[in-house]
């Protein structure tokens, strides 16, 4: 390569809200009915059906653009964006262009080159298209409308990213902010959470190139290896001096190569105009007030109040604070038994040991803060050992049994009465004469041999400490 | 008895005197439309079974006293765009020819609370977009005057069914004039109501910022009372206002006296017939007579309304009728190869040419580079309107003028320049512009013999100053005519 280049990049990410029903309909949100069984004439588009907005997504909409620092518009409007395709009932789709609720924000990134801002052009609010299925019939498409109406943010950056690292940290930060929202749950694989990647290169000091739109990038990774493919292949045209088409391109994440959808030629008129079936919508100062005072706690104020309540160490916030469903486990379960770097560690080590192990994400958590707090409890009182404790974690974790009962259940509590333990110690010492030998030969090691073979014959319920202490008195004697 | 000619009200009063059954006043209708429908053509389709299902039905809850209202037993029509739950709804269009909606409009509802019998659907303008109900794919309807000329449109069927007593009282819709015009031209009574006051949920949309449904009716008092059945705040329509006062019938009283009239220059300035002009002017004199003051009034503007209306209503109708598409429901095309070519050949197929027209006129509007230059400048003359209409309404309680330049056409005149068509429109645009009520109702006859129509409109919610104005120059007339 002979020229230097930098990569510009601006990102469109749709987030799928947490509503319980539809925008514009009652019907509901949830995954996974059969087709077209979350369905009404509304979100069919039947003739005469008539669009009614659902209160919470405005709200929802407010708090992601406040905790981004944008701009409310408090006289906000409904646009139709008009195109022809099945997976769209009306032909239109209900989304903002004139006066998207949201503007000129910010989120401030970390990367290893440091921080950063990175502008929010304008959040807006929009209803998702149903879902066609192509692959069951040879000669015709279905198409299932439970999606249709969906709730959507659409929310648009401006060119402000430099590199693949800053968009995932942008993504993360995102994501975070309105996990901690409770506004969605953020989920690429599923869905919930789509980025668009928009493109240019340029060697720096000279204008923005010309840029591509890259889709279909269903997780962080994918979006990685589509920026690092796409400045790629943008460098090489310039290279090989041809030029960057202006197009919107599909990556491939196994072929790890994007190819193009259409044109800027191609490219439709959606011929946008206000939608006329809903008024626009008023936010009085006392809404956005209302709204503004019913924010939860955001990551960062959350570090800085760890900080001051709990004595952790920074690593551990930082984790912690890493995912809002992880935060809530914290705090609920050191307000039930008040060990914070306790709890902090068994999230911190155990758990993560077993997502790592079964692949998933803390928001996978199933276990109830009440239940770690009484593992906890149970260590501390020394009713269990640590070797024992684990072994219930690993229960709790898949299903979040109840450790108390299952210690009496199963009698795993620690023996530590010294009389019972007298008559196995007894019995080992009988049964190892060569290591008994041993010990009264100097052979100080021999000693946990036996508190070993104890333990075995306690299966591990015995308080090693009680055992240790009688094996030095019976030798001894 | 015969029902022939009996308003809603005296029908409602006689079925609940028992001395009219329900089921007598519905076969008699049927019979009428039997006899009728042949030459005038003003029914889509006819609901003979359910009708008299439904005749049975009530009877039985006005027996029972579960049903005392006016219109309880009372038989109707419905505009074809008007959604009927399990009876086709068309929009007088082969894309819909077959089309069932699953659930019924909110005005549907309204209706069947307060006991009317549906007997069928009515013919109209494909898609309400016409003057004439000459675009109809299903034919057209005749003047039940005088059979050579059109009724008026989009609502022609529901004007002319109702002047042809096959029904009591129809439902039609108002976008540009579409219930005041056909009901000048058949010499009934229609309203166009307050935008907001009737729940367009269930109405197929043609211009939704425009669009109302209203009664069209014998008489002022069936329309108001009518207007106070369908009228309700719903939910379901975003659109729709909850009014403080739906007692539309209070105000049927004979007294103007003191009523602020005026009527706009500009609409006996030119394109007007003469004799249409004389019979305004005549009715103006009228109001004096009972002690109301009338004057001409200059209202600004008046020129910009007809291409501000054409701007806006194609606008919307280009994207109100995109899910016609032959994906879902409604006519497909046989054959085609592929997403596109489908929709091509179902779209094509399935519209007419003035639909045709006014799609692409409202796709041309709203494209990029021209939406400044007309949409937008459509909607802010639209805002402009509105002002000059509340500028006039500080004076005037009510402004007088006729529903249309001239009488019915002749059959097959209109369509031949549609600009001739459009500027037709020139006096009831304004009110879906402005969102105002109006009222047409008789005020004599040319000399075919073919009614003209007297409007009124009122400010924004003043439906009963309209309605009073209305009923007072009614009663006067029929004084008039017994002496």
């Amino acid at each position: 390569m002979s020229r230097q280049y930098e990569t510009v990049i601006g990102l469109e990410v749709h987030v799928e809200l947490a509503t319980k029903t539809k925008i514009f309909c009652g019907c509901s949100t949830a995954f996974g009915g059969a087709p077209n069984t979350h369905t009404c004439p509304v979100c069919t588009g039947m003739p005469g059906t008539l669009p009614v907005l659902n209160k919470q997504v405005v709200e929802y909409a407010m708090a992601v653009g406040l905790a981004t620092n944008c701009s409310i518009t408090q006289y906000c409007k409904f646009d139709r964006k008009n195109y022809f395709y099945p997976d769209n009932p009306q032909n239109y789709q209900i989304s903002q262009l004139y006066l998207p609720i949201c503007r000129n924000g910010y989120v401030e990134i970390q990367t290893a080159t440091g921080k950063k801002q990175v502008r929010i052009h304008e959040i807006h609010m929009e209803e998702d298209a149903g879902k066609l299925i192509h692959d069951e019939w040879e000669d015709c498409s279905l198409v299932d409308y439970n999606r249709s109406g969906v709730p959507l943010i659409e929310i648009v950056s401006e060119a402000d990213m430099r590199s693949a690292d800053e968009v995932i940290a942008y993504l993360e930060k995102l994501r975070l902010i309105i996990q901690y929202l409770g506004a969605s749950d953020c989920k690429l694989q599923e869905g919930s959470m789509r980025a668009d990647v928009n493109l240019s290169i340029h060697e720096p000091g000279t204008p923005y190139g010309t840029r591509t739109e890259m889709k279909n990038l269903n997780s962080f990774k994918a979006i990685a290896r589509a920026i690092e493919g796409e400045k790629n292949r943008q460098i090489e045209l310039l290279e090989e001096g041809k030029e960057v088409i202006q197009e919107t391109r599909r990556w491939d994440d196994n072929k790890e190569y994007s190819y193009a959808m259409r044109s800027k030629e191609d490219a439709q008129d959606y011929r946008y105009f206000p939608e006329p079936d809903l008024p626009p919508i008023m936010i009085s100062d006392e809404w956005l007030k209302e709204v503004k005072e019913k924010q939860p706690e955001l990551r960062d104020e959350k570090r800085i109040r760890y900080a001051k309540e709990y004595d952790i160490p920074e690593y551990d916030i930082d984790i912690l604070t890493g995912s809002k469903h992880l935060a809530d486990l914290f705090e609920e379960t050191v307000a039930l038994c008040d060990h914070p770097k306790k709890v902090s560690n068994w999230l911190m080590v155990e758990t993560f040991r077993l997502l790592k192990e079964n692949e998933q994400e803390p928001e996978d958590i199933r276990f109830s803060p009440k239940h770690l707090a009484d593992l906890i409890k149970l260590t501390e009182k020394n009713t269990i050992n640590s070797t024992v404790a684990k072994e219930i974690f690993e229960i709790m974790f898949s299903e979040d049994i109840d450790p108390v009962q299952y210690v009496k259940e199963h009698g795993l509590a620690t023996v530590s009465d010294v009389n019972e333990l007298k008559t196995v110690v007894q019995k080992i010492i009988e049964e190892n004469p060569q290591s008994v030998l041993d010990y009264r030969n100097g052979k100080e090691r021999a000693i946990g041999f036996l508190v070993g073979q104890t333990m075995k014959a306690m299966k591990g319920k015995a308080d090693p400490g009680i055992v240790n202490q009688l094996l030095l008195e019976l030798l001894k004697g | 008895m015969s029902i022939k000619n009996m308003t809603a009200v005296e029908l409602g009063l006689q079925i609940k005197k028992k001395q009219l059954r329900v089921v007598d006043v519905v076969k008699e209708s049927l019979e009428i439309m039997e006899q009728l429908e042949p030459e005038y053509h003003a029914m889509l389709l006819i609901n003979e079974e359910a009708a008299l299902r439904r005749a049975e039905e009530v009877q039985g809850k006005i027996d029972r006293l579960e049903l005392t209202g006016p219109l309880a037993g009372v038989p109707c029509v419905i505009k074809d765009n008007i959604c009927t739950k399990g009876m086709k709804t068309t929009c007088a269009s082969k894309i819909l020819e077959n089309f069932e909606p699953v659930y019924s409009a909110q005005v549907i509802e309204n209706l069947e609370k307060a006991g009317v019998i549906i007997l069928g659907k009515a013919n109209m303008d494909e898609f309400a977009m016409g003057s004439t109900t000459e675009t109809s794919y299903f034919g057209i309807t005749k003047n039940p005057v005088n059979k050579e000329y059109v009724p008026g449109g989009s609502s022609g069927g529901s004007c002319a069914a109702v002047a042809l007593s096959e029904c009591a009282f129809a439902l039609g819709s108002d976008t540009g004039g579409s219930i005041r015009q056909p009901s000048g031209f058949c010499g009934v009574v229609g309203i166009k109501p307050t935008y907001g006051t009737v729940s367009r949920y269930g109405l197929i949309a043609y211009g939704s910022s425009l669009d109302q449904i209203g009664p069209i009716a014998r008489d002022v008092k069936d329309c108001a009372t009518i207007l106070e059945a369908i009228a309700s705040y719903d939910t379901k329509d975003s659109t729709s206002i909850a009014r403080d006062d739906y007692h539309f019938t209070e105000a049927l009283k004979e007294d103007v006296a003191g009523m602020k009239i005026g009527i706009p220059k500009q609409y006996l300035e030119s394109g007007i017939d003469q004799e249409v002009k004389d019979a305004i002017l005549a009715a103006a004199q009228v109001y004096k007579s009972m002690g109301a003051s009338v004057e001409e009034f200059d209202l600004d503007l008046v020129q910009y309304a007809v291409p501000a209306y054409y701007v806006i209503a194609s606008a919307e109708a280009s994207s109100n009728l995109e899910r016609f598409d032959g994906v879902k429901y409604g006519f497909r095309a046989k054959e085609y190869e592929g997403l596109h070519p489908m929709y091509k050949k179902t779209r094509s197929e399935g519209f007419g040419k003035e639909v045709k027209r006014r799609i692409m006129l409202g796709s041309f509007v709203l494209s990029s580079g021209y939406y400044d230059a007309y949409y937008l400048k459509a909607l802010k003359t639209k805002a402009l309107i509105k002002k000059t209409f509340d500028q006039a309404f500080a004076q005037y309680d009510v402004i007088l003028g006729p529903s249309a330049p001239t009488t019915a056409p002749k059959i097959g005149d209109s369509l031949a320049d549609p600009i001739k068509m459009y500027l037709g429109d020139i006096y009831t645009v304004s009110a879906n512009l402005a969102g105002i009520p109006g009222i047409c109702l008789p005020c004599g006859k040319d000399h075919n013999g073919l009614p003209i129509g007297l409007q009124l409109m009122g400010d924004c919610f003043k439906e009963k100053t309209i309605i009073r104005a209305a009923y007072a120059y009614e009663q006067h007339q029929k004084g008039e005519d017994l002496k």
